[in-house]
């Protein structure tokens, strides 16, 4: 949002905008009253900033592609299948994997906040989590994908996921065509995050690496 | 509760915005803030669903124009005041004044990554059976609580199927408000895009909830 972007055109490099100084004061009375190890702080923000990301499901739903036992589990019990690739914990407890097929495209949303699978997408996207997004994915999302350049046929079937519940889901994209040669690791390469989400579909071979592919794990 | 963030459906917020090559955090307070509020959630102090209430009873007007992360700390800062360790003098001055309450615990640096790899699962044992099963036809109840649900207000008085029966999950209305986890089964619910958005709406649309048992009625 526009508002993260204050700072930026700051006059005076060394002052904080507002609400940074808001958090940095919250911090620092944490710190004193020894309610908060800032180390502690610096370990979760590059858990989430390096090591945990959409790489992650990518690996998840390319192993689903070449591996039809795993994909099955995956259907059956996908916090198990999920948590046997190394992916588990916080906002990732309870997951359930939905398949696209080619009636079916798969959306999720979290109206009511940001509710989202940590473990395989990493934090959400700003759009993920604000108004926008959260208000139409479930009355309009056709609309909603066509703002991502996706547009389905009408016969599609559309199915919107609204996690309001502490399940978490995961969107597995169908396996682009001319795909058959390719290893686990080149498929992954073709998993983007917004195709997990179910805003995007999995590029097709030869396509330039996601933008959007974040960190390994 | 029917507040700000309950969103399914409203219009006017105008389109999606996505970012080419969105950085997973916009600026370093951010990350403060995402640390931060993980770092005294451990403190055990409120549930992920006393959280979700506190950030829905922000005032619309401080909501809408807040951003994310800007909403999460407003929130923690009611938190961390009702929990009495931090008084909002304290955060007017920027500096701790009085010691306040003492924590379970205190999440340190080495924990972290055990803490995080653990999470909070939230099932329970509950000794009685599902009412519903799968292919039953069921109706939302029609509520307006002034506490925490996650029955989102789209989603209330419409008929529905149950497509499949999930775990017991603690209960968000009232483990919200200090009443306990009182878990309950939850079921996925599909319903119909008209049943809930009219003639005008999509045909081959259908959206599904995640439902407390208490929050669904035969039909």
């Amino acid at each position: 949002m526009s508002h993260d972007h204050h700072h930026h055109d700051h006059p005076h490099d060394n002052e904080l905008d507002p609400f940074a100084a808001r958090v940095k004061a919250l911090e620092t009375i944490l710190t004193e009253k020894g309610l908060i190890d800032p180390a502690a702080i610096d370990a979760i923000v590059d858990t989430y900033e390096t090591k945990v990301g959409p790489r992650n499901g990518a690996r998840v739903v390319a192993k689903s592609w070449i591996d039809p036992e795993f994909a099955d589990w995956l259907k059956r019990d996908a916090t198990a299948a999920i948590a046997s690739l190394g992916f588990t914990g916080r906002q990732g407890e309870h997951m359930q994997a939905v398949f696209n097929t080619e009636d079916t495209h798969n959306l999720i949303v979290c109206t009511l906040c940001s509710c989202y699978p940590w473990t395989v997408l990493g934090v959400p996207p700003v759009w993920y989590k604000a108004p926008p997004y959260r208000s139409q994915a479930v009355i309009n999302p056709r609309g909603v994908l066509a703002e991502f350049g996706l547009v389905l046929p009408q016969e599609t079937r559309i199915r919107v996921w609204d996690s309001t519940a502490e399940l978490r889901y995961m969107v597995v994209p169908m396996r682009p065509a001319g795909t058959e040669g390719l290893g686990e690791d080149a498929l992954a390469g073709l998993v983007t995050r917004d195709s997990m989400i179910g805003t995007g579909l999995a590029l097709a071979p030869g396509s330039a690496a996601p933008a959007d592919a974040g960190v390994g794990a | 509760m029917n507040g700000p963030h309950d969103l399914g459906g409203q219009m006017g917020f105008g389109p999606v915005a996505p970012e080419i090559d969105e950085p997973v955090f916009h600026a370093d307070w951010e990350r403060r803030a995402l640390g931060v509020t993980i770092a005294t959630g451990a403190f055990g102090a409120w549930t992920i669903d006393e959280s979700r209430h506190a950030r829905e009873s922000l005032h619309p007007a401080t909501y809408y124009s807040a951003s994310y992360y800007e909403i999460w700390i407003r929130a923690l800062e009611v938190l961390l005041a009702r929990h009495d360790f931090v008084s909002f003098d304290e955060l007017e001055a920027g500096h701790s004044i009085s010691q306040g309450a003492t924590p379970k615990r205190v999440l340190a640096s080495g924990d972290v990554a055990a803490v995080l790899a653990k999470g909070a699962p939230c099932d329970r044992e509950v000794s009685t059976p599902p009412r519903f099963r799968p292919g039953d036809r069921v109706r939302t109840i029609n509520e307006h609580p002034p506490g925490h649900t996650r029955l989102p207000r789209y989603a209330r008085d419409k008929l529905g199927v149950i497509e499949a029966v999930r775990e017991n999950f603690v209960f968000p209305d009232t483990n919200a408000h200090g009443r306990g986890e009182a878990p309950q089964r939850v079921y996925t619910v599909c319903f119909d895009g008209r049943e809930l958005w009219g003639q005008g709406a999509d045909p081959a649309l259908t959206v599904s909830i995640d439902a407390w048992e208490s929050y669904l009625e035969p039909a």
